[in-house]
């Protein structure tokens, strides 16, 4: 008996485990392409509050893409993406810079995101 | 606790018209029980005493780089190594804060330029010279020109009761010190006492001056929170292509001028070249002392920052009169 009651218990929180990540929908994917020395597209918007996959590629070599006050630092190599969710609460107009250094034309590799 | 210094208080401009760099004084006052143990110290560890003595940190000199905010190219460098070869009193030794040479994506260019710069670095009289790579020395080939011409790209050394470390945070590509130099920079630290004078030397800042112009080391705080427990910390750096003088907690962190060209301030929106002025060719580009000392530290420090001249000429026919023949501007 108290093993039954147990197995049940066991299904119902797993059942209640997949309903609630069924019910919670995949964040929006964005994608941003790098290579030297720019980054497409040049401005992104996001919705405060909106969870969001930022998700950079890199067409050439190595690319960063630096954004401190969202808590973005990303890595990518050619054919090796990097990626980070992020739930920005922050309503503004911030600075994204390729941090990894990638040649005389870097200083020049930057983007907008906008969160509004 | 992070505060600009104030410059009047600080530094003291001097009238000299003297080059491009900045000559540091260090005054270990060996005459004061905290000199004395450190003299003590250091003897014993190897086989020299605290004595004052000057340096001189020159950054950014950018061999190569061809462009709008400075058609001289290195005549700026030149410029330096004939001012610091006329000082009266020779600095013990010259600190080279990083990007020596401007990248080029064809390595063998990039050794031309590397040669370039030991051709004219070598007409220095001064022939302890050290030196860190910055981002355009390192960063493509994680610092293998550099080492082929320097040997490593992190390490430290003693001179007369002043321990120096030399810190890389460009050859990841990334503005990082990374894991293993932060295990390095403690282990290399331990043999100290707290009151120990202690200069690092960088090519980025190790605090977040202005990270949306990639003026900062991701890691810079870790490395800062390892050396929080020395009482006489000074970081010398380069990369801003501008003095700029900031107390964060025991530590003092001072940037150099470039000797190519320099940026605006950091509060300022754009982060472009200041351009180039014919009629004062070496305008923002200078020299720094560091001078003096304290009672209440082992090091010391007075700054002096003057900028580059061109003493016997001037203007517009001044810097024509630098230009070789078929150069122009």
């Amino acid at each position: 008996m108290k093993r039954t009651a147990i197995i049940v218990i066991l299904v119902a929180l797993i059942a209640a485990a997949q309903l609630g990540s069924a019910q919670e929908p995949a964040p929006r994917v964005v994608e941003i392409s790098a290579k030297r020395f720019e980054f497409n597209p040049k401005q992104v918007t996001l919705k405060r509050g909106e969870k969001v996959t930022l998700r950079l590629v890199s067409t050439d070599r190595a690319h960063g893409l630096l954004v401190k006050p969202l808590g973005v630092d990303l890595d990518a190599d050619d054919g090796k993406p990097g990626e980070i969710t992020i739930t920005p609460d922050t309503a503004g107009t911030f600075p994204a810079i390729c941090d990894h250094y990638c040649g005389s034309g870097h200083g020049n590799m930057k983007m907008t995101i906008v969160v509004e | 606790m992070k505060k600009e210094f104030d410059r009047r208080a600080f530094m003291r401009v001097s009238a000299m018209s003297i080059g491009a760099g900045a000559l540091l004084q260090f005054s270990p006052l060996a005459t004061t029980a905290r000199g004395s143990t450190m003299s003590r110290l250091f003897r014993r560890q190897n086989g020299e005493g605290t004595s004052p003595f000057s340096i001189v940190q020159l950054s950014d000199t950018h061999v190569g780089f061809q462009g709008p905010p400075d058609p001289l190219g290195t005549k700026a460098f030149e410029r330096a190594v004939d001012v610091v070869n006329a000082l009266d009193q020779q600095p013990d030794l010259i600190l080279f804060t990083g990007d020596l040479t401007h990248d080029s994506d064809d390595p063998a260019e990039h050794a031309k330029r590397f040669a370039a710069f030991r051709s004219i670095s070598g007409r220095l009289r001064v022939k302890k010279r050290m030196h860190v790579p910055g981002e355009h020395d390192a960063a493509l080939d994680g610092g293998v020109l550099f080492r082929e011409n320097f040997g490593e790209t992190h390490y430290s050394f003693d001179h007369r009761g002043v321990h120096f470390v030399a810190l890389d945070n460009v050859s990841h590509g990334k503005p990082i010190v990374g894991a293993e130099q932060l295990a390095w920079l403690k282990q290399d630290l331990a043999r100290f006492p707290k009151t120990a004078p202690i200069v690092v030397f960088t090519h980025r800042p190790l605090f977040d001056l202005k990270p949306e112009w990639e003026w900062f080391t991701s890691d810079g705080d870790t490395v800062m929170n390892v050396l929080a427990p020395y009482e006489s910390v000074t970081v010398l750096y380069g990369h801003i292509h501008r003095p700029h003088h900031t107390l964060i907690g025991n530590a003092q962190h001072h940037a150099a001028r470039s000797l190519i060209f320099a940026f605006p301030d950091p509060s300022t929106r754009e982060k472009k070249p200041l351009p180039f002025n014919s009629d004062q060719p070496f305008k923002n580009l200078g020299i720094r002392t560091i001078s003096g000392s304290s009672a209440t530290q082992a090091f010391a420090a007075g700054i002096n920052d003057v900028e580059l001249s061109i003493r016997e000429i001037s203007g517009s026919e001044g810097v024509m009169q630098m230009l070789r023949e078929g150069e122009s501007l």
